[in-house]
């Protein structure tokens, strides 16, 4: 996330996660602003780049979910070369990412969300991170969540070559197969991963719903928003992580749309403003209709739960089951608790695992079929994938040569921007009371808000992720009244 | 370095994340840095508070590791408060060593990037004329933004670096290893790449070199590539000679042509430069005409000769009058 530090915020605001808060003359909290100051270019400077050379270069749009720019981009190359891939390819590039889901899912989980409902909320914020987690639930399991995450990279890396900036797909399928002995080398990792997504589910149960406080934080806190949900699903409306058609589903669980990763721009428009680098994505159909909630509002979730709100199902056992006590337990399908997010998560994670599982134990995934040569260049490509953060979409055109001739993004973490804004304004407004000092504590309750989304600057602008340095400035008659810091 | 515990940086500037996440590849043995070392500012990872630093005495840090590239005045900032308060700077994988991929924004302005972010592409708002300005009034409020730098910058740029640990990432047992010899206090002279290795690439590959020559450059999409043979011997253009080893061959490994991440070998100035000579040299023709038309095969040769690079090749940017 960014990591931009303000010292002297006159002079220096660049990749600053800045918070301004604006009180009206009675000290209620009249206007915020989110602004994410940092923009890098990569739609720019891809062109006039070799169209296959793209994969390898969009990784480097996010070093901690590189897997989902190269999917999303190796598709849209694909689409660039007539569309056709090998179907052993399009497993062994499905198995694959499955493994960078594991990684995602647990580093998140136990790095970023675990410390407020291990830890709790109002813990001392030197012991809310990872390694309070493990101070608390024991080194053993920090073990084992270490041993994990490392396992799910090492599925990539042998696999594809290389676990972060990926370099294995090229058109028409991917650079290397799958040896019998590489796939006995994953089997026990793999079963092992399946163990510990269950395991985490658990812990989950344990922390998380065996303290009525924590579900009355998640049903009932300032936590909701009444914006749409968005994300891929296959032919029976079960999450698909690589591949499907994008749903988008009202919050009432109404179908709004559903289209092809090809019509994307009909569905999709993105709004500038021009107080924030990272621009504001809604449903083109229903026109930018400002920040707003509510049953008419064109803004959109595209997050962990929001897949889960658009899927009737999930792909495999395990993961229904979870999937089933979840939305009884939270009252009903769709939910829109945001701090839902964390369960829906370990819910994603039992899917990649029990998907894992089975590629394992598909007899021809060590085949030698595993790239085509693509025959024509036809020239344009959309690829779709759901990367951890959300809905990720990659448009190429490329000229005869096959050299790129244009780029279009629209990540993760974008498409989350409006309603990002709207809950951090929420729960300002719910917490800055007048006469109400603002603290840490209210800081931290902002900061769980847009946390839900697992925000990813990296992918969104080019700040990077990981404990946000933050600034919330609170504004009183024209001159700073209150300023709390973290991290900066 | 001493009795007492090491007192270490990790930072980012203009980067990826993907050298923390090579950071925490090293799995388990994260575990013995947290016990060898306070970690006083790692972003990613732990709540260190950066106000910290700043009040921190000079040269209070024994290490920071600095990833990511100099490409705002934020990035510039820190890596000179960081400079002041570490007595080692390691300039931490390829964008803090040579720009990185970032760097290829050197071959665009500011304005090209705008219009194409903001103004013309498929699925921006119907009419925009809006782009993000340093000052802005929104009912009222004053809210700015920041301005960037015109180009990309490598560390060394903007302020004195110790050591270069190249890579992108570098890799994890290279990191390790680089952390043994820092905790050993058995330094290499200062100015030294340290994670890797003294050799060119090609010396650690383990595909078959045929010292065959080549009549025609063929694109990693037009060709199945022979699993044994040397990848530029079948004329798929590969760094490999003009890039320092130290990574294992991870990417010809995989059939996947090496794209020189971990900066020039030894002695060698230019990456690209180094490049050229190398491909021309299996040219199989010394027909002006021939070479030319061999040589078309390679469109786009900046950016693949400078992938990781172009901030610190003699070119750097381009410029439009």
């Amino acid at each position: 996330m960014t990591r931009k530090i303000t010292i002297d915020p006159i002079t220096r605001l660049e990749g600053h996660g800045k918070i301004e808060v604006f009180l009206d003359d009675d000290g209620a909290v009249q206007e915020t602003f989110f602004q994410i100051p940092e923009l890098r270019g990569f739609e720019r400077f891809v062109v006039g780049r070799p169209i296959e050379e793209l994969p390898r270069l969009v990784t480097r749009i996010c070093g901690v979910c590189p897997a989902s720019h190269h999917m999303a981009s190796a598709k849209a190359v694909d689409g660039c070369f007539g569309g056709e891939v090998a179907p052993l390819a399009v497993k062994l590039r499905r198995m694959y990412y499955n493994a960078h889901y594991m990684h995602s899912h647990i580093a998140h989980f136990y790095a970023l969300a675990a410390p407020d409902f291990v830890m709790g909320p109002d813990s001392d914020p030197a012991e809310r991170n990872i390694l309070g987690v493990v101070g608390k639930v024991g080194l053993e399991i920090g073990g084992a969540v270490i041993k994990a995450r490392g396992q799910a990279q090492e599925i990539q890396r042998i696999i594809g070559g290389r676990s972060t900036q990926d370099i294995w797909c090229i058109p028409g399928g991917v650079a290397k197969g799958l040896k019998p002995e590489e796939l006995e080398q994953i089997k026990p990792m793999t079963r092992e991963l399946h163990d510990f997504a269950l395991f985490s589910l658990q812990l989950f149960r344990d922390v998380v719903l065996g303290n009525p406080a924590y579900v009355e934080l998640i049903v009932n806190g300032p936590y909701t928003l009444d914006v749409h949900n968005m994300g891929l699903v296959d032919e029976s409306n079960a999450p698909d992580f690589y591949d499907g058609q994008v749903r988008v589903v009202d919050f009432e669980g109404t179908e709004l749309y559903r289209y092809e990763p090809r019509e994307y721009a009909d569905y999709v428009a993105e709004h500038v403003e021009s107080w924030s680098y990272l621009k504001f994505p809604y449903l083109k159909k229903r026109g930018w209709r400002g920040f707003a909630e509510g049953i008419d509002s064109s803004l959109y979730c595209a997050t962990p739960l929001a897949r889960l709100n658009v899927a009737d199902r999930m792909a495999t056992p395990k993961a229904q089951e979870a999937f089933e006590e979840m939305f009884s337990t939270l009252g009903g399908h769709p939910c829109r608790a945001l701090l839902a997010q964390h369960w829906a998560r370990l819910v994603e994670m039992v899917q990649n695992s029990e998907a894992l599982l089975s590629y394992c134990d598909d007899p021809e995934i060590t085949g030698d079929a595993f790239r085509v040569i693509p025959q024509e260049i036809t020239g344009e490509g959309v690829g779709i994938v759901e990367a951890m953060r959300g809905t990720l979409t990659h448009h190429y055109t490329c000229d005869a040569r096959a050299i790129c001739t244009s780029a279009n993004l629209i990540v993760g973490t974008t498409n989350n921007n409006a309603p990002i804004q709207m809950v951090t304004k929420k729960v300002a407004q719910a917490m800055i009371k007048p006469g109400v000092e603002p603290d840490q504590g209210v800081l931290n309750m902002i900061e769980m808000g847009f946390r839900a989304f697992d925000p990813c600057y990296s992918c969104a602008t080019h700040a990077l992720p990981g404990e946000m340095p933050l600034e919330l400035i609170v504004w009183r008659d024209g001159e700073v009244w209150r300023r709390v810091r973290r991290n900066c | 370095m001493g009795g007492r515990k090491l007192q270490i940086a990790l930072y980012w500037g203009a980067g990826c994340g993907g050298c923390d996440v090579a950071v925490l590849d090293t799995n388990e043995f994260i575990l013995d840095v947290a016990a060898l070392a306070d970690i006083r500012l790692w972003p990613i990872a732990v709540d260190g508070k950066y106000r910290d630093v700043e009040e921190m005495a000079d040269g209070e840090l024994d290490l920071t590791l600095f990833n990511g590239a100099v490409r705002n005045s934020e990035n510039e900032h820190i890596a000179r408060l960081l400079r002041r308060k570490s007595r080692l700077l390691v300039a931490f994988g390829s964008c803090a060593h040579m720009g990185g991929i970032p760097g290829l924004a050197n071959l665009a302005t500011k304005e090209e990037i705008y219009d194409r972010a903001y103004l013309h592409n498929p699925s921006i708002e119907p009419g925009n004329t809006t782009v993000p300005l340093a000052q802005t009034s929104v009912n009222g409020y004053s809210l700015e933004l920041p301005r960037f730098y015109q180009r990309v910058f490598k560390l060394d740029d903007v302020v004195d670096v110790d050591y270069y640990l190249p890579g992108c990432p570098p890799a994890a047992d290279q990191v390790r290893a680089v952390l043994e010899v820092i905790v050993s206090g058995v330094l290499p002279p200062k100015g030294s790449v340290v994670g890797a290795g003294d050799r060119g690439l090609c010396d650690e590959c383990t595909r078959t070199k045929a010292e065959k020559k080549i009549k025609e450059f063929r694109r990693p999409w037009q060709i199945m590539a022979d699993p044994e043979a040397c990848l530029l011997e079948q004329g798929i253009l590969c760094a490999g000679p003009a890039t320092r080893s130290g990574c294992g061959a991870r990417c010809p490994t995989s059939s996947i042509p090496c794209r020189g991440c971990y900066g020039p070998m030894p002695g060698v100035v230019d990456q690209g430069a180094k490049l050229l000579s190398a491909v021309t040299s299996v040219i199989d023709s010394k027909d002006p005409d021939e070479i030319d038309a061999i040589l078309a095969g390679l469109p786009d040769f900046t950016g693949y000769a400078y992938r990781f690079s172009l901030p610190a090749s003699l070119l750097q940017r381009s410029v439009r009058s």
